[in-house]
C-alpha cells in the first residue's frame, strides 16, 4: 500500500508538468487552431527565465576587503553582490535564495511578450494552411530557440536550485499513519505539485467566470459567428496565446530545481506532451489536464519494481503504448469533442 | 477550423509538391528505361555527379587554406549517399501522400539491427545483409504503416512517434540482448559467421571478399581523390533507388498517391481504397529506410539505438522539405546539404574566421567575427533552423524550387532581350 502511495506522489509532479504543457498547447489549438511544436521550448525558456534571473541577483563587484588577505599577504579582494548592497546583508540573501520564486514574477511579461510576438510574427500566417505546415514551421522555430539558447548558456545543464526552506523531503507517510520514513516526498515536488493545481484552476477561473473567458469560449466553438457579432475574437486570441506562453513559462520556470534547465529539455517535454494532448482529446482541456495526470501516475506506476519484473521495460514505452490504444479504440481521445481534429 | 480547403491560402509544402511534380504522361515519348526525355536527362545528371563525386567533391587543392570545404572523403561521401536514400524514401510517403510521417528512423533502426545480425551470424558479404535490412524493415513498416494509417493527419504523426519512440525505448532497455542495448551491436573478433568469417581478428564488412573500407587514392597534383569502394556500392544503391522514385511518380500507381493527398474522399467515393495505396506507399518508403540501415552498418560495422531516436525521424522531415517535397531531386539535395553542414561547416572556428576576414581593418575584423561566428561551426544548427523555417513560410517547394525560380526569371530575361 505504501508503495502505491509513493507512485501515486512521484506521478503527481511528472503529471502536474504534463498537465500544464498540454493545458498550453490545447488552449493554443482550441483558440488559434494551430498545433504548436514549439510548446516545448516556451517551456524550455521559462526554465531560463529562473536561470537568467538568478544570475541577474547574483551579479556582483569585486570589493578589496582590508580585514582579510590572501596566503600571499595581499589584501584579499571578496565579491560583493549588488543586491546585498542594496537591500541589506540578510535580505539580499534572501532574495538570491529566492530567485527561483521570484523568477515567476519575471518570467509571466516576458513570456507574454514571446507569445505576442510569436503569433503576430509567425503564426498569425499559418492559420489558413495545412496542420503539416504548422508542424513544420514551429518545428523549425523550436529549432531556433534552442539553438539561441545553447549559444549563450552552453549545452551543459545548469542547476539552479530551490530555496533553503524547500530543501530536503516531507515525510508524507506519517500523516497516514506509517511509520516514519516509510513515505518520503521532496518539499518542492509537492509544492509544484499545488503550484500547477493553482495555475490550472486559474485558467478554468479565468475562462469561466470572465466576460473575457466567455467570449474566448464561444470563440473556441465558433468563431465566425463571434466574429459576425462584432467581437475582434483575433485580438482575444493572440492574448490566448501570449496566456499558453505564460502557463508554458511558469510551469518550466518551478520545474528548473527539479530538473536542471538544458537547451533541450523542451524536446523532451514537447513529444510526451503531445502524446498528453491526444489522449486528452484534441482541443478539450479538462481532457489535457486529466490526461497530464493520468499518464504522469501511470508512468510512476509503471517503474515500480514489481511492475517491471513482470513486464520488462514498460516503464519506457507505459506512455506510448496507452496512446496507440487510445488512438485506435478511441479517436477523439478521452474527453475529446465532436467535430475537433477528426478526419 | 478543422477545414482543409483554403482556395485563398498560400501554397503550402504539400499543395507545392503536387504542383512541382508534373503527371505522369503514361503513353507519351517513353525512352530509354522507360524514362521520358527529362527523366532521363535527369537521371543521368545524378548518374554522373554520384560517379564523379570524388571530384566534384573535392575541387580545393589539399595545401589551399580552402581545402577544408573539401567533401571528397569517403566517410562523408557515404553519408551523403546514404542519407540521400532515406529521404528519397520517405519523400514517397510524404512528398505523394501528404502523410508526415515523425518516426521514419526506426525503420532505419531496424534495417540496421538486421543488417548487423546476418552479418554477425550468416555472412561477411554485405549483400545479405543488405537484402535482410529492407525485407525486415519492410515488415516492419507494414505493422506500423497499418495501424497508424488508421488515422491521418496529426494523428498520424503522433502515431508514428509513438511507435518509433517505443522501438527506441525497447532497443534501449529491453531488447539488449538483441540489440546491445545503449552500447548497441558491433561486429567483435568472437563473432563466426556461417560463412567466409574471417581467419583471426575482427571480419570487416565486405563484397564478396572485397572489403567496403577498400579505397584508390589518385594524386594529380595538389590534389588527392579517393575512390572508395563502399561509396561506389552505397552510390549504385542510391541510382537504383533515384532511378525507382522516378518510376514511382510517373506511375498510375504515383497519380493515385497524390489523389490521396488532394482528395481522399472523392477517392473514397470513386470507390478506390486510399489505404492500400497509402499503405504501399508506406511500406515502399519503409524499405528505402531499411535500405539505408543496411548499407549504414555495410561501411560502418556498428549500430546503436540513438538511431532511431525522434531527432532523427525529425532530420529526414527537414532534409526532404529543405530540399523540395514532392520533388524527385529535393531529398537528395537536401541530404546533401545538411550533411556537408553538419560535417564540413561546423568545423569552421573562430580562428578560421579571423583568417577569412584579416583583409578587414582590426575593429570591423572582429565584429564581423562576432556577427558571422554565432551562424556557422557549431552553431549551425541554428542556421539550419532559420534556412528551414524560411523554406517552410516562403519557398514550400524548397532549393528545388528556389532554383527553378530563378532559372525562370533568367529565361525571361533572355527571351526579352
Amino acid at each position: 500500500m505504501d508503495q502505491i502511495i509513493v507512485q501515486i506522489l512521484n506521478g503527481l509532479d511528472k503529471g502536474s508538468a504534463y498537465a500544464l504543457i498540454a493545458l498550453g498547447l490545447t488552449l493554443i489549438f482550441g483558440t488559434l487552431g494551430v498545433v504548436n511544436f514549439a510548446h516545448g521550448a516556451l517551456f524550455m525558456l521559462g526554465s531560463f527565465c529562473a536561470v537568467i534571473l538568478s544570475r541577474i541577483l547574483s551579479a556582483s563587484h569585486k570589493v578589496v576587503d582590508p580585514d582579510r588577505t590572501d596566503f600571499l599577504g595581499n589584501p584579499l579582494e571578496v565579491d560583493v553582490f549588488y543586491v546585498q548592497d542594496w537591500f541589506g546583508e540578510a535580505a539580499g540573501a534572501a532574495i538570491m535564495e529566492w530567485a527561483v520564486p521570484l523568477a515567476i514574477l519575471f518570467s509571466i511579461p516576458v513570456m507574454i511578450g514571446v507569445g505576442f510576438a510569436m503569433e503576430r510574427g509567425l503564426i498569425k500566417h499559418f492559420y489558413k494552411r495545412p496542420h503539416a505546415d504548422q508542424i513544420l514551421v514551429t518545428f523549425g522555430l523550436a529549432i531556433v530557440l534552442q539553438e539561441i539558447i545553447k549559444y549563450f548558456f552552453g549545452a551543459n545543464p545548469i542547476q539552479t536550485p530551490a530555496p533553503d526552506a524547500f530543501r530536503g523531503s516531507l515525510d508524507f507517510g506519517v500523516f497516514l499513519g506509517y511509520d516514519p520514513l516509510t513515505i518520503m516526498y521532496p518539499y518542492w515536488r509537492l509544492v509544484y505539485f499545488f503550484f500547477s493545481a493553482l495555475i490550472i484552476a486559474g485558467v478554468f477561473a479565468f475562462l469561466q467566470f470572465t466576460t473575457f473567458g466567455m467570449v474566448v469560449r464561444a470563440g473556441m466553438a465558433d468563431r465566425e459567428t463571434v466574429g459576425l457579432l462584432g467581437i475582434d475574437i483575433d485580438k482575444r486570441f493572440t492574448f490566448m496565446f501570449g496566456l499558453a506562453a505564460a502557463v508554458a513559462g511558469v510551469a518550466g520556470v518551478m520545474y528548473a530545481p527539479i530538473v536542471a534547465p538544458n537547451y533541450h529539455m523542451g524536446m523532451d517535454f514537447l513529444v510526451l506532451s503531445f502524446v498528453v494532448v491526444v489522449v486528452g482529446g484534441m482541443g478539450s482541456l479538462p481532457g489535457a489536464v486529466a490526461a497530464g495526470f493520468l499518464l504522469g501516475i501511470l508512468e510512476s506506476f509503471a517503474s515500480m519494481p514489481t511492475v517491471v519484473d513482470v513486464l520488462p521495460g514498460i516503464n519506457q514505452i507505459i506512455i506510448y503504448l496507452v496512446a496507440i490504444v487510445i488512438l485506435l479504440t478511441r479517436p477523439r481521445g478521452l474527453m475529446g469533442r465532436k467535430g475537433v481534429m477528426e478526419d | 477550423m478543422t477545414d482543409q480547403s483554403h482556395s485563398t491560402a498560400p501554397l503550402s509544402v504539400q499543395q507545392a509538391a503536387t504542383r512541382n511534380a508534373p503527371l505522369a504522361r503514361p503513353r507519351a515519348g517513353r525512352g530509354v528505361l522507360g524514362l521520358t526525355r527529362r527523366d532521363a536527362t535527369l537521371m543521368l545528371v545524378v548518374t554522373v555527379l554520384v560517379v564523379f563525386a570524388p571530384f566534384i567533391l573535392n575541387p580545393f587543392p589539399e595545401t589551399s587554406a580552402l581545402a577544408q570545404f573539401n567533401a571528397g572523403y569517403p566517410d562523408l561521401m557515404q553519408r551523403f549517399v546514404i542519407f540521400g536514400i532515406f529521404a528519397i524514401g520517405f519523400n514517397i510517403l510524404f512528398g505523394l501522400t501528404g502523410y508526415l510521417s515523425f518516426g521514419h528512423a526506426a525503420f532505419l533502426g531496424v534495417g540496421s539491427y538486421a543488417a548487423i545480425w546476418s552479418m554477425k551470424l550468416i555472412t561477411l558479404n554485405v549483400i545479405p545483409g543488405i537484402l535482410f535490412a529492407i525485407i525486415v524493415a519492410g515488415l516492419f513498416s507494414l505493422v506500423v504503416g497499418f495501424i497508424s494509417l488508421r488515422r491521418s493527419g496529426i494523428y498520424f504523426s503522433i502515431l508514428t512517434l509513438a511507435f518509433a519512440q517505443m522501438s527506441y525505448a525497447l532497443a534501449y532497455s529491453v531488447l539488449t540482448p538483441i540489440t546491445g542495448g545503449e552500447t548497441g551491436l558491433q561486429i567483435k573478433n568472437t563473432d563466426t559467421p556461417l560463412f567466409g568469417g574471417p581467419e583471426s581478428g575482427i571480419g570487416r564488412a565486405n563484397l564478396f571478399g572485397a572489403e567496403m573500407g577498400n579505397s584508390t587514392e589518385l594524386e594529380l597534383g595538389n590534389w588527392l581523390f579517393t575512390f572508395n569502394l563502399g561509396y561506389y556500392i552505397a552510390g549504385a544503391a542510391l541510382l537504383l533507388a533515384f532511378y525507382l522514385s522516378i518510376r514511382i511518380f510517373r506511375s498510375p500507381f504515383g497519380i493515385m498517391l497524390r489523389a490521396v493527398k488532394s482528395n481522399q474522399q472523392r477517392m473514397n467515393y470513386t470507390g478506390l481504397m486510399p489505404k492500400r495505396y497509402t499503405l504501399s506507399a508506406f511500406v515502399i518508403s519503409g524499405m528505402f529506410a531499411g535500405l539505408a540501415g543496411g548499407l549504414m552498418v555495410a561501411m560502418d560495422t556498428q549500430v546503436g539505438p540513438e538511431r532511431m531516436f525522434w531527432t532523427a525521424s525529425g532530420e529526414v522531415v527537414i532534409m526532404t522539405i529543405l530540399g523540395g517535397a514532392g520533388t524527385l531531386l529535393g531529398p537528395v539535395l537536401g541530404a546533401g546539404f545538411i550533411k556537408y553542414m553538419e560535417n564540413i561547416i561546423s568545423k569552421i572556428n573562430k580562428d578560421i574566421l579571423h583568417q577569412w576576414f584579416a583583409f578587414l581593418p582590426d575593429g570591423m575584423e572582429d565584429v564581423m567575427v562576432a556577427v558571422v561566428y554565432p551562424f556557422i561551426g557549431k552553431g549551425w544548427h541554428l542556421t539550419l533552423g532559420i534556412m528551414f523555417m524560411l523554406v517552410v513560410i516562403f519557398l514550400p517547394g524548397g532549393l528545388v524550387e528556389g532554383g527553378q525560380r530563378i532559372a525562370a526569371k533568367f529565361r525571361r530575361n533572355k527571351t526579352q532581350d
